[in-house]
């Protein structure tokens, strides 16, 4: 197995070994990604000289014995919606095409204390608003298990390069299921912490009340290890909360028994895809083979979930989006007759036809006369979701289901139809409406060869046992160490 | 349709949106078919039920009132479209 196949952990054993340098290491990933990205098109920028000269000075600490980080010569790619600090961020937008931030993002300064190597930044749906990065105003990501079809969304850069062996791991942020829904069809793990466990400081908002930042990854264990990095406090991120963080890393290969798991019924209806839910079943006789007990649970406002998040992420964006005016930064348009009309055309010229359609809905939800019917009655059903949850996890330790109604679709196949592609974010929604920590995990791959994520959730601040839960599954199966076809 | 030209025109006014005259047609056409979709929500019952704007039960959360140094002002302009001196130039706000 080549180098870049190797898990992050795998990799920082090589390297503590001796049996690579961190330079070396990179300039193998950058080979990688020189021969592979004009085909995937994960990333939008990769930062080639200052990844080796990253290494280079991590290569040198080791020599001279100076303590490293955990992450120490670790290739790290970063979705293009968290600020670097000197180096582009555009957020997959043609209003930020331009735009350097003068300041790093909270977990992006966690990965340069822990030593990563930050080697670029990747595609994404524009302001991460998509479920499959054909809304990146810059270029179409390919699924690496079939280049016709989409890696999902927003943070389909991240999840392919990881899938692809460009990079051992990946930040994504996942406002309804935007680290999930992409780690499921691209056969990698996504992990989206508990509202308010990493920082929002230096992420660029889509919608403040669900955005997180996830990690993907090859396996749980290197999940884990990357949550710990990113999780804590930030006094920066007035909705980060003040709680201590675990030692995921630690915790993650000791399972959990006695375990329950809950099945939600509302989750195996119509519209799921028989192999997607023949792989979830399968998944769950795993479960059982390892001792856990299976129950039922009901989760009855799920069929509104769609509808919930559609209002209360669009009220939200629609505040958030107004700063792209063309006043302090980013695209300004040329021609205008006076302020307002420069704002309009600013916006009009530079944004793409997704996030027009969400500030638009968002600002409609909003608007005098319709706020309370939709807007708050929205907020309303979105606290009978979390109720449900609640309820459910008083008598399970994880709720177990799919990730995603179907395996990957083809480029092009939902771009007609706004809505049938919002209905696809099914399974993910809930758990940002709820602020819930969820995860997806390779469990199978359908007839044509596309990958099927399982998805976990846990209860608020339980990453511990969630990501414990997930991994038991990956040491009984190895879904999870298969690559695609290079 | 749930939403006219019109309707669909006055957002995106509010919304500082300058659409085409194609965008308004297209937009009108999708945002009806969505807010339809949305409206079942209306049929969810609700009395008593307290909004949830937020996953954590977080309320003010303060620092004390200390000075601390800023962004300076060369990186607060760098990205200024069109930068004067030390300030943003903008067209008139007031006509």
């Amino acid at each position: 197995m080549s180098l870049t196949d190797r898990t992050a952990l795998e990799l920082l054993d090589a390297l503590a070994r001796g049996e690579t340098t961190a330079e070396a290491l990179t300039a193998e990933y950058l080979q990688v990604i020189r021969s592979r990205d004009p085909q995937i098109l994960a990333f939008l920028h990769v930062d080639e000289a200052g990844a080796l000269e990253q290494a280079r000075a991590i290569d040198m600490r080791r020599s001279r014995g100076e303590p490293l980080g955990p992450l120490a010569g670790t290739p790290v790619a970063l979705k293009d919606v968290l600020c670097t600090r000197g180096r582009p961020t555009t957020c997959g937008s043609r209003i930020l095409e331009q735009f350097v931030p003068p300041y790093d993002a909270f977990v992006v300064s966690r990965l340069k204390e822990a030593g990563a190597v930050l080697i670029g930044k990747t595609n994404l749906d524009e302001f991460a608003m998509g479920s499959s990065t054909e809304n990146s105003a810059f270029q179409i990501t390919r699924n690496p298990w079939d280049l016709k079809r989409i890696p999902g969304g927003s943070s389909g850069g991240s999840a392919a390069a990881v899938a692809a062996g460009e990079v051992p791991l990946a930040l994504g942020t996942d406002t309804g299921g935007s680290v999930r829904q992409p780690a499921a069809l691209c056969g990698v793990v996504g992990l989206k912490p508990t509202y308010g466990r990493v920082s929002r400081f230096g992420l660029v908002a889509f919608a403040s009340s669900l955005d997180q930042v996830g990690a993907l990854a090859h396996d749980v264990a290197d999940a884990a290890l990357l949550l710990g990095i990113i999780a804590g406090h930030d006094s920066a991120d007035s909705t980060s909360v003040d709680r201590s963080v675990p030692d995921y890393h630690a915790a993650v290969e000791t399972p959990v028994q006695p375990l329950t798991i809950g099945l939600p019924t509302e989750y195996f209806g119509g519209g799921l895809d028989r192999e997607v839910e023949s792989a979830v079943r399968d998944a769950v006789r795993v479960y059982q083979k390892l001792g856990a007990t299976v129950r039922d649970v009901s989760l009855p406002h799920t069929p509104h979930a769609v509808a919930t998040y559609y209002l209360v992420a669009t009220a939200e964006a629609s505040s958030n989006l107004a700063r792209y005016d063309g006043v302090h930064f980013g695209y300004r348009a040329k021609q205008y007759d006076n302020l307002i009309d420069m704002y309009a055309k600013t916006r009009g010229q530079a944004f793409g036809q997704e996030v027009k359609r969400r500030i638009m809905l968002g600002t409609y939800a909003l608007s005098s006369g319709y706020k309370d019917a939709y807007y708050l009655k929205a907020l309303k059903v979105r606290r009978l979701i979390r109720d449900d949850f609640d309820q459910a996890f008083a008598g399970c330790d994880v709720i177990v289901g799919p990730t995603t109604p179907a395996p990957a679709f083809r480029i092009g196949e939902h771009m007609d139809d706004p809505l049938a592609m919002y209905l696809s974010d099914i399974y993910t929604i809930s758990a940002n409406l709820a602020g819930l920590p969820a995860i997806s995990i390779p469990c199978g791959f359908a007839r044509n060869g596309l990958p099927i994520g399982l998805q976990l959730h846990a209860p608020p601040f339980e990453e511990e046992k969630l990501l414990r839960v997930a991994r038991m599954y990956e040491r009984a199966t190895d879904w999870h160490r298969r690559r695609p076809p290079r | 349709m749930a939403l006219t030209v019109e309707d669909v025109h006055r957002v995106a006014h509010l919304a500082r949106l300058d659409l085409t005259d194609a965008e308004l047609a297209t937009m009108t056409q999708q945002l009806s078919a969505i807010v339809d979709y949305v409206n079942q929500l209306q049929e969810v019952p609700t009395e008593g039920v307290e909004p949830m704007a937020h996953a954590l039960d977080l309320h003010n959360v303060f620092r004390s009132d200390e000075p601390r140094p800023s962004l300076p002002v060369d990186a607060a302009l760098a990205n200024a479209p069109d930068r004067r001196g030390e300030f943003y130039g903008v067209p008139a706000v007031l006509e």
